[in-house]
């Protein structure tokens, strides 16, 4: 008996390891001419992978606190060996995996992927995509730079908008009135150990769930197969699957070399919160559209301050947004078409205003 | 008495509505100090006319002081015989002459004048006695600067005030209103360029360009109450207030007794004067904006120096060039040299030092700022080019590993095919 074979043999009799596996070997991908979406779930989860990697790595070396978080990112740009290419691929993969994390969400929406029973799959989904994107702006802050600085500074004064609670969360993520080395520490905490733990547990939650419910299908190919069950075409998920989105991840990695080895991820000049914020500071492009959005709010709506007023919209239809699946047909044929016209909507807005806030002075 | 009356006859229209004005201030100021002054000169023409809207913007006015304070005269009274009456002490009119003895009265008196200010300064009737203008006003000159010609009048503003005449970005267009004025300065034998040559000088650029209120103007060489040109023996007295280790160097140096010797003006010599513009090391060359060899003999040992010098100060002037190119182009291919930047900014210094310590004419203490820079720029340098070193193993290291990835996405697709077929 091969090695292999004793250890499958070993692990086997301990863990019942063929049938942890049998749902792997059961399951199959329905083939279409849509099914290429299905990979982004995939990428995303591998740049998380590579987010988590490279993130212990850099954990090695950097140093938390407003006067060494700088210094010990440019020690580890400028002396660890590899350490400029661990701490771009961090900061590339983050931006990349928000932009898969966005693609693969507007891709179950299209498809409609999101119907029952795939509700709470959703839910999880929407959830994780918060927390990615406030991976980004914790993890945003934690080289210590001036954009940084001030761009925490606006983002965490928009938070202090919200009615009543604003305040209170304002300075609970501050850790204090202003933005000092505290917010540094807390945003630290938050980025390395409250938004993993909550990551991780959503992201078993969100797979446990995918591979429960198995893979969605269009609507109109459901109705399709359903009328016409040989017209359905499938593909085992192991290996014939797995071996294409681990191409898909090679590309991803190819893409994240190039990336960190051309363009470098910049370390920007220390942030020193005597001086002024310098022109024109925006945030991370992720957030662009919503700092765009109100930044065209009058100052007054009425007699509702126009930011609060805007932050109060886009808390509503965020949360419009998670419970999107409760709104919609249990029928496959009577899909609702106002939800894909508001998909159409939101992607065109978002699209729209990152660029118009990127190009905007 | 009666030439006033018949202006006012003059513009008896003009004094229909200032009746009108006159009710309507009292009105609105109903409980305030009568000043019938202002009730007839805020619409008077310009000759005597003195408006609410100017006096009020008038420091005196701020403080309390009144038309009365200068002038005399009783301002509580609406009957121009009266208010304007020798018996209540007016003056009419300051004669120019007594206007600095006028404005001494209360600002020679330490104790009066630490009631509003107790920083402001009260020798300025004493200094002005000593100055040009007050020598030639006491000559009986009364085309010369009165307190008055400088700070304005009824409108006069703290000097602090970017408004007032007095505030250091315009003390030059200030005093330029009789030392640019040919006509006027005609029969005082001294140029009315002054102001012309200034605007071009790297003083002016920082003060009233960058609005760098540090920068001298007119008054900061000259002196403002005791205003008088510096005199030739002094001038580096005046140019070491600001500049220290020029006037050290200069000071050791050889230049000073040679220029003494020849009753040359130290700084000016090389910089000018009112026209002082960035200084440049072909000051130092034999092109046209060169000084050394306005004195010096070519071939000579000095002749020598300098050019040795020039020869140093382009060296270090180049390695930081080529530095700031070789950091630049690393720079913009994302690798990080900010480390290196900041020991050009050592090394710029140097530079600099080195052209301060020209001011010693000795080569030996310019050579040592000199090799300091070079070492430091040689270091950047190295720096510049191990980051392209760098730059170009991270390319090679990308190429191959996208060779293996390639390869490696080839071999899957083949074991897919294998598989599926």
């Amino acid at each position: 008996m091969s090695p292999l074979r004793n250890l499958r043999s070993w692990l086997d009799e301990r863990l019942s390891w063929d049938e942890l596996v049998a749902p792997l070997r059961k399951k199959t991908v329905p083939l279409h001419r849509l099914s290429y979406w299905y990979f982004l779930g995939g990428i995303t989860l591998f740049l998380f992978v590579i987010q988590v990697v490279t993130g212990i790595l850099l954990l090695l070396y950097y140093r938390s606190g407003a006067n060494e978080a700088f210094e010990s990112v440019q020690y580890i740009m400028t002396q660890v060996k590899f350490g400029w290419l661990i701490r771009s691929i961090h900061s590339w993969s983050a931006n990349l995996m928000i932009f898969t994390a966005f693609a693969h969400m507007f891709s179950v929406l299209f498809l409609k992927a999101y119907r029952k029973p795939r509700e709470l799959t959703w839910v999880s989904g929407v959830i994780l995509l918060f927390l990615v994107m406030g991976f980004g702006f914790s993890g945003y802050l934690l080289p210590w730079n001036t954009l940084a600085f001030f761009a925490t500074k606006v983002g965490t004064e928009i938070t202090g908008q919200v009615p009543i609670l604003g305040k209170p969360m304002m300075i609970f993520l501050r850790g204090g009135e202003e933005v000092t080395g505290a917010t540094l520490t807390r945003f630290f905490g938050f980025h390395v150990a409250v938004l993993p733990g909550l990551a991780t547990v959503l992201i078993l939650l969100h797979l446990l769930l995918v591979q429960r419910l198995g893979m969605s299908i269009p609507p109109k190919l459901e109705v399709e197969w359903t009328a016409n069950p040989s017209a359905r075409r499938e593909m085992k998920f192991f290996p014939n699957f797995l071996l294409r989105e681990l191409m898909a991840w090679y590309v991803g990695l190819g893409v994240l070399g190039a990336l960190a080895a051309v363009f470098p991820w910049n370390l920007g000049v220390k942030a020193d919160p005597f001086v002024a914020a310098p022109a024109g500071i925006k945030p991370e492009w992720y957030f662009l559209f919503m700092f765009q959005t109100l930044k065209l709010i009058p100052p007054k709506v009425w007699l509702i301050d126009g930011e609060v007023l805007g932050v109060l919209a886009f808390g509503l239809v965020g949360l419009l947004w998670l419970l999107l699946p409760f709104f919609e047909s249990d029928q496959p044929s009577r899909t609702k078409r106002w939800i894909t016209g508001f998909a159409v909507f939101a992607l065109a807005y978002v699209a729209g205003m990152s660029v118009y806030g990127h190009l905007a002075k | 008495m009666a030439i006033l009356r018949n202006n006012l006859r003059l513009y008896g229209a003009a004094r229909y509505f200032g009746l009108a004005y006159v009710v309507l201030a009292a009105c609105l100021g109903f409980g305030q100090t009568k000043n019938s002054c202002l009730d007839c000169h805020s619409v008077l023409p310009d000759a005597l006319g003195v408006s609410q809207e100017t006096f009020s913007q008038d420091i005196h006015a701020q403080k309390g002081l009144t038309c009365t304070s200068c002038h005399g005269g009783d301002a509580t009274s609406d009957d121009p015989d009266k208010a304007m009456s020798r018996k209540a002490g007016w003056k009419g009119k300051i004669d120019r002459k007594q206007i600095p003895q006028l404005c001494g009265t209360c600002h020679s008196d330490p104790a009066y004048i630490r009631q509003f200010n107790p920083s402001l300064r009260t020798d300025q009737l004493g200094q002005y006695r000593t100055s040009v203008h007050g020598k030639r006003l006491a000559a009986g000159d009364t085309k010369v600067a009165v307190c008055t010609d400088c700070h304005s009048v009824h409108d006069l503003r703290a000097p602090s005030d970017p408004r007032s005449t007095v505030n250091p970005v315009n003390v030059a267009s200030t005093c330029s209103r009789c030392h640019s004025d040919a006509g006027y300065m005609k029969g005082y034998s001294i140029p009315t360029d002054q102001f012309a040559k200034y605007s071009t000088s790297v003083h002016y650029q920082a003060l009233a360009v960058r609005g760098d209120l540090s920068a001298p103007t007119c008054t900061t060489c000259h002196g403002n109450h005791g205003a008088a040109p510096p005199g030739v023996d002094r001038v580096q007295n005046v140019c070491s207030n600001c500049h220290t280790f020029q006037a050290q160097m200069y000071e050791k140096s050889s230049h000073k007794a040679a220029f003494q010797r020849a009753s040359l003006p130290g700084c000016v010599v090389c910089h000018s004067n009112h026209g002082i513009i960035h200084p440049t090391d072909a000051k130092l060359g034999t092109g046209p904006d060169a000084v050394c060899m306005q004195c010096h003999t070519p071939g000579d040992a000095c002749d020598q120096a300098r050019a040795g010098l020039l020869s140093s100060l382009k060296r270090l002037d180049e390695a930081v060039k080529s530095a700031d190119q070789v950091l630049g182009v690393a720079e913009s291919s994302g690798m990080e040299v900010s480390e290196a930047r900041l020991g050009q900014d050592q090394a710029r210094d140097s530079l600099t030092k080195a052209r301060v310590t020209i001011h010693s004419f000795r080569t030996d203490l310019v050579d040592q700022d000199i090799q300091a820079g070079l070492k430091i720029a040689a270091k950047d340098l190295q720096a510049g080019k191990e980051a392209m070193v760098e730059r170009n193993y991270r390319r090679v290291g990308l190429g191959i590993s996208l060779i293996a990835i390639g390869i490696a996405l080839a071999g899957l697709w083949l074991y897919i095919r294998k598989i599926e077929s």
